[in-house]
């Protein structure tokens, strides 16, 4: 009964608040009051304590007022006899276990252990909040797994780390049982640990769960608009948004229950292999809060069912597994039964639309030797011919289509695929050969998951792969003509060419008021939706999140507004946004999500801009990093001066059009440069402002690390800017 | 009559069989003496109102069928019923006129014996009330608010400002249709006695409508202020262990036992009584201490917010006295036999009579005054430390307590089901919703001779839990609950269904839970509200799968709160009939007709057992009406639902 287990998450946030306060007098005694603490590279602080509290701890002292608020929130301890309502008082002894938790997690970092240590990945940074944070946004990840423990023994554990993969979620590793941990088990079982694979192995002790907390926090902060401080709607988003829950693999100790307590204000249960007490009877979670003693072959079926998660998952007739949390698996050398193209053997991808009588659905037709026939470490040509027919089908769609025979292919576990085109590269495993995975396979898997994804548009896929070097060379030469014209098509497509741009409304879940408007010269801000796409994406599901914006008549040429854009955008911003700017940051700028890729930020003593990538965390010369400007440009308002964008609108001839476009750009992280490079060049030299030679005047990292630093570099540099009107 | 027969209650049996063998008197005697009641009275077609009368209505259609004013049987038992509500809606509102006015004293003067103890609670009430609470200090909120209730009794215009701001929407509009809104307190009461006087109304559906709106004024107006005031100024209750039965009374100590209704006397008693230098005077006097207990709704005040034990329930007061070893016995106003003041003529116990509304005759008065608060307790507690001197012998104190938990209210309970951060009701609508907990039900009210004593609370609850049904209590069903183990935690799972107990389990919680005195019944109307609130169970309390009882009810004050739940939507069980057999269509109107009109009605059982399952009929319909019937299947979501899941 749940007194039991009351009683024991009290006894264990005591237990935890003590070593919290110790470690902190011990840092303190090290290091001195005063000095920094943090996770490295974030914007929140320390995320749980910030998303309830809205405190920012920023020194040691901080961490003292944490621990009064610590102390008030721990309840009395459980009476035997007529004992008093523990419920709630549990659920408070789980929060303050969280916080003293980051205290000690807080300090590691400071004066040892050092949580990132060998396989132990330790907190996750914002630039991975935002990359892995999105797949919560978009529904490719539905929630996670927090396994704490270890399963009995390393087969165990692998079964269950690959169902949890096959359900699309992620797993959040740490604590112990007994010694043994469930990421050293997975090691030991060959599987790759990563954020890439989805396994992620925080730390050994059970104080690491934090991170995997402070993760879902962190997300209600950064994707679902929530305020620091709020505490109720946070733990509410993770509720109902981020699907995720406990699984407690070994003896639940005081110190495990207390976590959990934790875990279950967010509204995530906790699903044991033990035999503890039940809480069966529902309200703070979706079902029940604790289940018990359920054996291993079951655990993760019967996790899924206890939080309430519907996965569909894709049982497609291949010797190997196929889910998103395979699409970050790496294959090495040493891992590899053979590979394709990569510069290695000639090889392309290409996706064409047919006539629905032309071709036969579900034929797989494999041309020349397979992989059967090769020596470990072989490699062989590939040509993958994938043919469809439909009758909503359009030959626009081919590049959407194309391009997402990366994504498929790398959700085959054994499989991996990088490039796209005729510059694509795949390996396949050794592990998945000695399952039988063959070429065959490759068309099946290409087959399912275009119909299971791609239904409403294509009727039909037939595919071919080809391994004969000629053949392979001989079509390679179609497919690169196809490729030309599909490219001269694209380049050629202009705003004003068309009458219709399409929403995008994804991310309302998460922004209410956000809106993107994708037009062909400025794709989404995440970077994973051009015009194209939006118009697929509407054709897949009329009603979803990309709807058709008529243009009407445009009243803003300069900055780029449409009556009808701007009525549609006030009625699907619920008013919020009245007007609305396609071609200016300063003017009724675009509204962003939380998914952009970068960030442009004005930089007004220099009369021009700053990009920041988001994989960019240093500080950058507006004096904030990526993270912490992220949270003043996020969450679906209009901030003049701030936009989120994609990459590839740096290089579109509409880019800040209304402010003097790539000319006002003084600065960008050299990856960012080398990134955008070959089109950015093309771009300066149309604007004459010479090729090669523009971009060597744009400052960056390695010239100049503040404001004052990029005016001196620019004014060395005779950048353009300096000839414009001032932007505001 | 064997003690058994009187009273469920061993420790109130032994003092029933000392007391005859003493030959003193209680009130069952007294009642024994009153048999054959009149038959006349007890159908409700008596009419005493003008001095043309008294006149009767032959109850078997052979005497006459008016009085001499040609008024019917309807309209006498009408007039009758709503000068019961009368009665009831006065005392209790007048009990929260007088916090209010101790409450405005508190706001206005920084040297009052009273302060303000829950300013959260302050600021919320204010803001319900629509005072501005941003940026204002506690003394500037306190003093608004206490204006702003004080003329809620007799504002000239308008509707009560709770009645808009407690309830549902849905239940405010089925008021203004039915055209029941409540207005000023006062006034209510008043227009029941005009309407009543002779030659006003004599059309019983209308007469009734103003004991309805009466009755509002009670549960929404005056009960509410009253809570409401003694929570912002005692504090707000939160759970508590006691003891309880006359085995609190310790006989080393000087007993002091509060005994009626407010707690604005005996809060400061309990304040003084642990001082030192008193303390001290009591050891002087060969006692090892002070010990505090209380008796009705003044010992369920004290008992939620400061775990102060209760010696009994209405019925043992003057069982209270027969031990021999009460010093004082302070009381305020209501429910307190006169018999008190000859019984405490055998014994050295002081009654103290304190409110210039209630002098007893054979009791000491000694008047109190909320500018002299603290004074006044001290001499009285000073009074009870000299009489321990005056005990004679070792006294009867019997064996029986019992333990449990108290101090439930509608507020906390968003903190026992969540916590500081997820505070919510979701736990308990959800679990009503799966079928785990049936409904709720309210058990409250008096006790009455007519039954034996506690059986009728007891079998009718014990009966309810069995059935899943989550109880909550006030006043003397809750000491009857609390005295038979029923609010100690573990009674859950030794009497409850397995969904109920399940729940109980969950939360750490007995499955009856103690909301108060019997003012408090107005936490149950907010309870009732923020079940609605909370989503799930329907728009409005009349869609709720609850019920209320009274199972051994005696006071005009169960007959307003009864009305005011009938008027809220809950249909409401009591064992003694009202008034109004003698009237068919009135009984036919309030048991029936009524519940189109308000969504609630009245039934009348005298078997406890019986009358439960009559409430768990009652629930179950209101489950198939809300459709939680049919097994729900497990909601598995995809990105889309989750998505349709609101985040507030």
């Amino acid at each position: 009964m749940s007194k039991i287990i009351a009683s024991a998450a009290i006894r264990g946030a005591y237990k935890i608040a003590e070593q919290a306060e110790e470690i902190l007098s011990k840092a303190i005694k090290e290091k001195g009051k005063d000095c920094p603490v943090e996770f490295p590279n974030t914007g929140y602080y320390m995320p749980i304590i910030y998303s309830m509290t809205g405190r920012r701890v920023e020194t040691l002292a901080d961490f003292e007022e944490v621990v009064k608020e610590v102390k008030n929130l721990l309840p009395p301890h459980v009476d035997d006899d007529i004992w008093v309502p523990y419920l709630g008082n549990a659920l408070d002894a789980g929060m303050a276990t969280l916080f003293a938790e980051e205290i000690i997690e807080g300090c590691k970092y400071l004066i040892g252990p050092n949580p990132v240590d060998g396989i132990w990945l330790g907190a996750a940074d914002d630039v991975i909040l935002r990359e892995r944070g999105i797949q919560f946004v978009d529904g490719t990840a539905p929630g996670f797994a927090a396994i704490v423990g270890s399963a009995p023994d390393v087969e165990t554990a692998v079964n269950i780390a690959r169902k949890l993969q096959e359900r699309f979620l992620y797993v959040f590793l740490s604590g112990h049982h007994n010694g043994t941990t469930f990421s050293e088990q997975l090691v030991e079982g060959g599987v790759q640990l990563g954020w890439e694979t989805r396994l992620v192995p925080f730390g050994k002790e059970i104080t690491s769960a934090i991170y995997a907390l402070g993760f879902a926090s962190r997300a209600a902060l950064s994707f679902g608009g929530v305020q620091p401080g709020d505490f109720k709607r946070n733990l509410l988003y993770n509720k109902n948004r981020i699907f995720a829950f406990v699984m407690a693999l070994g003896e639940v100790t005081d110190e495990w229950y207390a976590t959990a307590a934790g875990a279950i204000n967010y509204g995530f249960p906790v699903i044991a292999d033990s035999d503890i007490p039940q809480i069966l009877p529902t309200g703070i979670c979706t079902y029940e809060h604790v289940v018990s003693n359920i054996p291993h072959d079951q655990i993760v079926e019967k996790s899924v069912e206890v939080r309430g998660l519907k996965v569909k998952i894709t049982k497609i007739d291949i010797p190997v597994s196929v889910s998103p949390a395979f699409e970050g698996e790496r294959i090495r050398k040493e891992e590899m039964h053979c590979e394709f193209g990569g510069q290695r053997t000639p090889a392309f991808e290409w996706i064409c639309m047919r006539q629905i009588d032309e071709i036969e659905d579900g034929k797989v037709v494999v041309e020349g030797p397979d992989i059967d026939s090769l020596e470990v470490g072989g490699k062989l040509p590939l040509g993958i011919l994938v043919e469809v027919a439909g009758r909503k089908m359009q030959p626009d769609f081919e590049p959407v289509l194309e391009r997402q025979v990366h994504t498929f292919l790398n959700e085959a576990q054994g499989l991996w695929h990088m490039g796209q085109r005729d510059i694509n590269w795949m390996r396949i495993s050794k592990n998945a050969a000695k399952a039988g995975f063959t070429l065959e396979h490759i068309g099946k898997l290409l087959h399912a998951k275009y119909h299971d994804e791609y239904s409403s548009i294509i009727d039909k896929v037939q595919v071919t792969l080809i391994t004969g070097e000629k053949e392979v060379l001989k079509l390679r030469e179609q497919a690169q003509a196809a490729y030309t014209e599909r490219d001269a098509r694209l380049e050629g497509m202009k705003d004003e060419d068309i009458d219709t741009f399409y929403s995008c409304t994804l991310c309302q879940s998460f922004a209410p008021n956000h809106v993107c408007v994708v037009s062909p010269e400025r794709p989404g801000l995440c970077g994973a939706y051009s015009w194209l796409d939006c118009r697929a994406s509407h054709e897949i599901i009329p009603s979803g999140p990309n709807q058709p914006i008529p243009k009407g008549a445009c009243i803003e040429p300069k900055i780029g507004q449409w009556d009808r854009v701007n009525e549609f955008v006030s009625q699907a911003s619920g008013g919020n946004v009245p007007r609305m700017s396609q071609y200016s940051m300063i003017t009724d700028p675009m509204t962003s999500c939380g998914c952009f890729e970068c960030i442009a930020a004005i930089l007004p003593m220099t009369g021009g801009i700053m990009i920041v990538n988001r994989e960019y965390s240093e500080m950058t010369p507006c004096g904030m990093k990526f993270s912490t400007l992220a949270g003043t440009v996020g969450g679906g308002n209009q901030t003049p001066g701030f936009i989120g964008h994609s990459k590839h609108y740096i290089n579109s001839r509409k880019f800040i059009a209304a402010e003097g476009g790539i000319r006002r750009i003084v600065w960008m992280p050299t990856m960012l440069k080398n990134e955008i490079k070959d089109t950015f060049v093309k771009r300066a030299e149309e604007a004459g402002l010479g090729d090669e030679e523009f971009i060597s005047k744009i400052a960056d990292e390695t010239t100049a690390t503040t404001e004052e630093e990029v005016m001196e570099f620019i004014t060395k540099a005779e950048h353009p800017v300096l000839t414009l009107e001032p932007m505001f | 009559m064997a003690p058994e027969k009187r009273s469920s209650d061993e420790a109130a049996q032994e003092m029933i069989s000392q007391m005859a063998d003493a030959g003193q008197e209680n009130a069952w005697d007294r009642f024994e003496a009153q048999l054959p009641q009149c038959g006349f009275g007890k159908l409700g077609v008596c009419c005493r109102i003008c001095a043309m009368g008294p006149c009767r209505i032959s109850p078997f259609g052979e005497g006459p069928k008016a009085g001499v004013c040609g008024a019917d049987a309807e309209t006498i038992a009408a007039r009758n019923l709503v000068r019961m509500i009368a009665g009831g809606a006065a005392a209790h509102s007048d009990h929260g006129r007088d916090v209010a006015h101790t409450f405005k004293m508190a706001a206005e003067n920084d040297t009052c014996d009273y302060m303000i103890k829950d300013e959260l609670k302050l600021r919320e009430v204010a803001a319900r009330y629509g005072i501005s609470v941003e940026g204002r200090n506690t003394k500037e909120i306190a003093a608004d608010l206490s204006d702003v209730m004080l003329s809620e009794f007799g504002k000239p215009d308008g509707t009560l400002i709770s009645a808009a701001a407690y309830p549902p929407p849905a239940r405010q509009k089925v008021w203004e249709e039915f055209g029941v809104t409540p207005r000023s307190i006062d006034r209510e009461i008043v227009e029941i006695m005009h309407r009543t006087h002779m030659g006003v109304g004599a059309d019983y559906k209308n007469i009734v409508k103003q004991g309805i709106r009466a009755s509002l004024a009670d549960g929404w107006g005056g009960s509410l202020i009253a809570t409401e005031i003694s929570d912002i100024l005692f504090g707000s209750p939160w759970p508590i262990r006691f003891g309880v039965n006359l085995g609190v009374l310790d006989a080393k100590q000087v007993n002091i036992i509060v005994h009626g209704h407010e707690p604005a006397l005996s809060d400061i008693i309990v304040a003084v009584s642990q001082e030192p230098e008193l303390v001290k005077m009591a050891e002087d006097k060969g006692a090892t201490g002070i010990n505090l207990s209380g008796i009705c709704c003044t010992a369920n005040e004290i008992l939620m917010r400061h775990g102060i034990p209760v010696a009994g329930n209405f019925l043992q007061q003057e069982l209270a006295i027969m031990t021999g070893v009460v010093e004082v016995m302070l009381v305020d106003v209501q429910c307190i036999m006169p018999a008190l003041g000859s019984l405490s003529s055998c014994f050295h116990t002081k009654v103290i009579t304190t409110s210039p509304k209630c002098k007893i005759e054979g009791a000491e008065h000694i008047e109190f005054h909320e500018d002299r608060a603290m004074e006044t307790a001290r001499e009285i507690v000073t009074l009870a430390i000299d009489n321990f001197a005056n005990r004679k012998g070792k006294g009867a104190i019997p064996k029986a307590t019992e333990r449990g938990i108290a101090g439930f209210t509608s507020e906390n309970i968003f903190h026992h089901l969540g916590g500081r951060f997820r505070a919510s009701y979701r736990p308990l609508n959800d679990n009503i919703i799966n079928g785990r907990i049936r409904g709720a039900a309210g058990v409250v009210g008096c006790n009455n001779p007519k039954q034996v004593h506690d059986y009728g609370h007891l079998a009718m609850i014990k009966e309810l839990i069995k059935n899943d049904i989550l109880v909550v209590s006030t006043g003397c069903s809750a000491i009857a609950a609390g005295k038979a183990g029923l609010m100690r935690p573990d009674a859950a799972a030794k009497y409850c269904g397995p969904g109920l107990c399940e729940v109980c389990e969950t939360v750490g919680i007995p499955p009856v839970l103690h909301v108060g005195s019997c003012v408090d019944n107005s936490r149950i109307l907010t309870i009732l509200s923020n079940v609605v609130a909370e989503g799930g169970l329907g728009e409005d309390i009349s869609e709720l799968p609850v019920a209320g009882a009274a199972p051994e009810w005696m006071s005009e004050k169960a007959v307003s709160i009864g009305m005011y739940f009938v008027a809220s939507g809950v249909f409401t069980i009591i064992a003694e009939p009202l008034p109004v057999l003698g009237a068919e269509n009135l009984t036919r109107y309030l048991t029936e007709g009524i519940e189109k009109d308000l969504g609630g009605k009245w039934a009348f059982e005298k078997d406890p057992a019986k009358a439960a399952h009559m409430m768990i009929e009652h629930i179950e319909s209101k489950r198939d009406a809300l459709g939680i019937n049919k097994a729900a299947e497990r909601k598995l979501y995809d990105m889309e639902d989750r998505r349709a899941l609101a985040v507030e």
